[in-house]
């Protein structure tokens, strides 16, 4: 039971290369914090700072009021749950999660009542004499959970630990995973890729990018007022819409201070196809390109004739002029059509024209 | 078509057998030759058929040696080889896969630079520095000693960089989930990686088990007692007889006996010299 802090936490290596820019980040006790990022913005490096695996060149991490920059891994008492699960292939499940309690000098006894429980637990109590090559992918990563939680520590670090199973188990382990960490309410601090998998898991979501934290939250928060077009094309999927506000088609519907902002976003579900223009929303007339229909709900992908300028650069980011939009169910309209969607005011995002700053409108 | 397989087949058949006939051959005369009289194969006599001489003749190989002088029971240069091949086997194996747990986990000044200090030593095999290297064991009085046999030749950049690259190919979250575990780095690499090396261990034994047992220049160089004599060279002088007629059942038994611990240590240990030589345990 801990809070981890982290204050000003840089990471620059011996090159020069600055992977960590200067991270705040304050997960309290028990919470479930999840840093997602795109692949290279140093959320496993900040993770890894953590477990103590990476020196931190700048800043302070603290657990649980202690400030552990200097600590060994081993003192930290924390536990990690690594992307390929580094299991020790030559021990058998039950040594694999007995490991770390016996290094600690853990009595036998208490060592099997914790490793058993954890079997209990994870479901894995037949397999215990076997060795991780003899298990499914799903199995291995639960031995790897059970050696996570028979050392009872204060915080548990996950480093993408479902990114190597296939989609449906993935869902199923993510509830596990989920369902676990509030039983236990041991303070956890989750690494991934995935924004899916961020959404559904986190008390306290850290969107990074490039080093640096774009926005920190709650996953709704963040979802509903993205704080940069960063966050608000790679939270969502399919991304957010975004639209420079300079072409007049735009200008004029938005009016006033709005069109000054420089960016308009819009995520394809707020979008309705209407022939109407709400008081203060935007209408767009869109050529429709491609539709993809997924049962409970169909994108249609349309092409804005006018809007040629390019807005700021993001992962995820949609083809200048393309517009994606969500409707439900499985009626669409015909490829090659001209319609007209519209969006009611409070679902516009407003950003300034370098993308890095929200504009309440 | 299915009786030109049937052709096919026994002509690949015939080939192999031939081929197992001309190595065999050898082996097969050398142990008729250790069973028959000594007369009868100085007269050019020698049968192709095993002769009733086996136990007297294996007798008087092991544990007395030939009627010459330089008699020494052959169990005695058994036992000298067999010390100078496990202790360089060993000896190599110890010592290259600390050095390469070094090499590959530790960060320390000049790192590379004794990387390749111990990289370019491949190429100074025994025979190159000979002599520098008698002078040296020579100085440390370690002449007819097993010491002298088995040190100059255990260390060993081949199997350094053996263990060098299956290190490399070792996940470092292994070394991670060690450290997070509480493993310091001796205990990781007792715990983990020596179980992990265990094949890799084993071939490299074999192999390195018979290059010190098939050790001709070195003993041959550094022993004069012969006492301390090794079964290879014994067999070479029992050969070179002066005034005597070579003892060639003798000679022959010494042969087969030298044959054996190769044998014996392959067959032991197959199983887990081709899993180290074609896969990795991970």
């Amino acid at each position: 039971m801990a809070n981890v802090t982290l204050r000003n936490v840089r990471k620059t290596y011996t090159g020069g290369f600055e992977a960590i820019k200067g991270v705040n980040v304050d997960v309290a006790d028990g919470q479930f914090c999840v840093l997602v990022g795109p692949s290279g913005c140093g959320k496993s490096t900040l993770l890894r700072m953590v477990a103590g695996l990476e020196t931190v060149t700048g800043g302070e991490i603290d657990i649980g009021g202690r400030v552990v920059n200097q600590v060994e891994p081993a003192d930290r008492d924390i536990a990690m749950v690594f992307q390929n699960y580094a299991l020790y292939p030559h021990m058998s499940v039950y040594n694999n999660m007995a490991y770390g309690l016996r290094n600690r000098g853990m009595a036998e006894a208490e060592v099997k009542t914790r490793v058993e429980e954890a079997a209990r637990v994870l479901e894995l109590a037949p397999m215990l004499e076997r060795k991780p090559r003899q298990l499914s992918g799903g199995q291995r990563q639960r031995v790897a959970m059970g050696r996570a939680i028979v050392r009872q520590p204060k915080v548990f670090l996950f480093d993408e630990p479902l990114s190597n199973l296939d989609a449906k188990l993935r869902i199923a382990m993510r509830v596990e995973i989920r369902k676990l960490q509030r039983r236990l309410n041991t303070t956890s601090i989750y690494v991934t890729h995935d924004q899916l998998e961020a959404m559904t898991l986190a008390d306290v979501l850290v969107v990074m990018n490039g080093g640096q934290v774009e926005q920190v939250g709650n996953p709704l928060a963040i979802y509903e007022k993205p704080a940069t077009t960063f966050v608000a094309s790679f939270i969502g999927a399919p991304p957010m819409n975004l639209m420079s506000t300079r072409t007049d088609e735009i200008k004029s519907q938005l009016g006033g201070s709005a069109s000054e902002a420089g960016i308009l976003g819009i995520r394809p579900e707020d979008f309705a196809i209407t022939d109407q223009t709400p008081a203060g929303g935007v209408a767009l007339p869109l050529m429709v390109e491609a539709i993809e229909r997924v049962g409970a709900e169909t994108f249609v992908y349309g092409s804005r004739a006018q809007d040629e300028q390019r807005v700021a650069a993001t992962p995820g980011e949609l083809p200048p002029g393309e517009v994606i939009v969500r409707i439900p169910g499985t009626e669409a309209p015909a490829i090659g059509a001209r319609i007209r969607v519209a969006a009611v005011r409070p679902k516009l995002h407003l950003f300034s024209g370098d993308g890095r700053t929200r504009i309440e409108a | 078509m299915v009786e030109d397989e049937g052709i096919r087949r026994y002509v690949a058949h015939f080939i192999l057998w031939v081929g197992i006939a001309i190595v065999a051959f050898p082996v097969y005369i050398a142990i008729v030759a250790s069973t028959q009289d000594n007369a009868l194969i100085a007269n050019g006599q020698m049968s192709l058929l095993p002769g009733g001489h086996f136990f007297e003749v294996y007798y008087q190989t092991i544990f007395v040696g030939t009627s010459g002088s330089t008699r020494e029971p052959v169990g005695n240069m058994m036992l000298n080889s067999l010390v100078m091949a496990l202790a360089i086997a060993i000896g190599k194996i110890a010592i290259s896969i600390i050095s390469a747990y070094a090499i590959v986990y530790f960060r320390f000044p000049f790192r590379m630079a004794i990387f390749w200090i111990i990289f370019i030593t491949l190429m100074l095999p025994v025979e190159v520095r000979i002599y520098p290297t008698y002078k040296i064991v020579a100085d440390l009085h370690m002449l007819d000693s097993y010491a002298g046999l088995a040190l100059p030749l255990i260390a060993s950049a081949t199997a350094t960089l053996l263990f060098r690259q299956f290190f490399m190919t070792v996940p470092d979250e292994l070394l991670e989930a060690s450290r997070i575990d509480g493993a310091g780095p001796l205990r990781f690499f007792w715990d983990t990686l020596l179980p992990l090396s265990r094949t890799n261990m084993a071939a490299l034994f074999v192999i390195l088990f018979i290059l010190g047992w098939n050790q001709y220049l070195w003993p041959l160089l550094i022993t004069t007692r012969d006492d301390m004599q090794t079964i290879q060279v014994g067999i070479r002088k029992m050969i070179t007889t002066t005034d005597a007629l070579t003892e060639w059942p003798i000679v022959m038994a010494t042969a087969v006996l030298a044959m054996l611990p190769p044998v014996f240590v392959v067959v032991a240990m197959q199983k887990l010299f081709v899993r180290g030589l074609v896969e990795t345990e991970k």
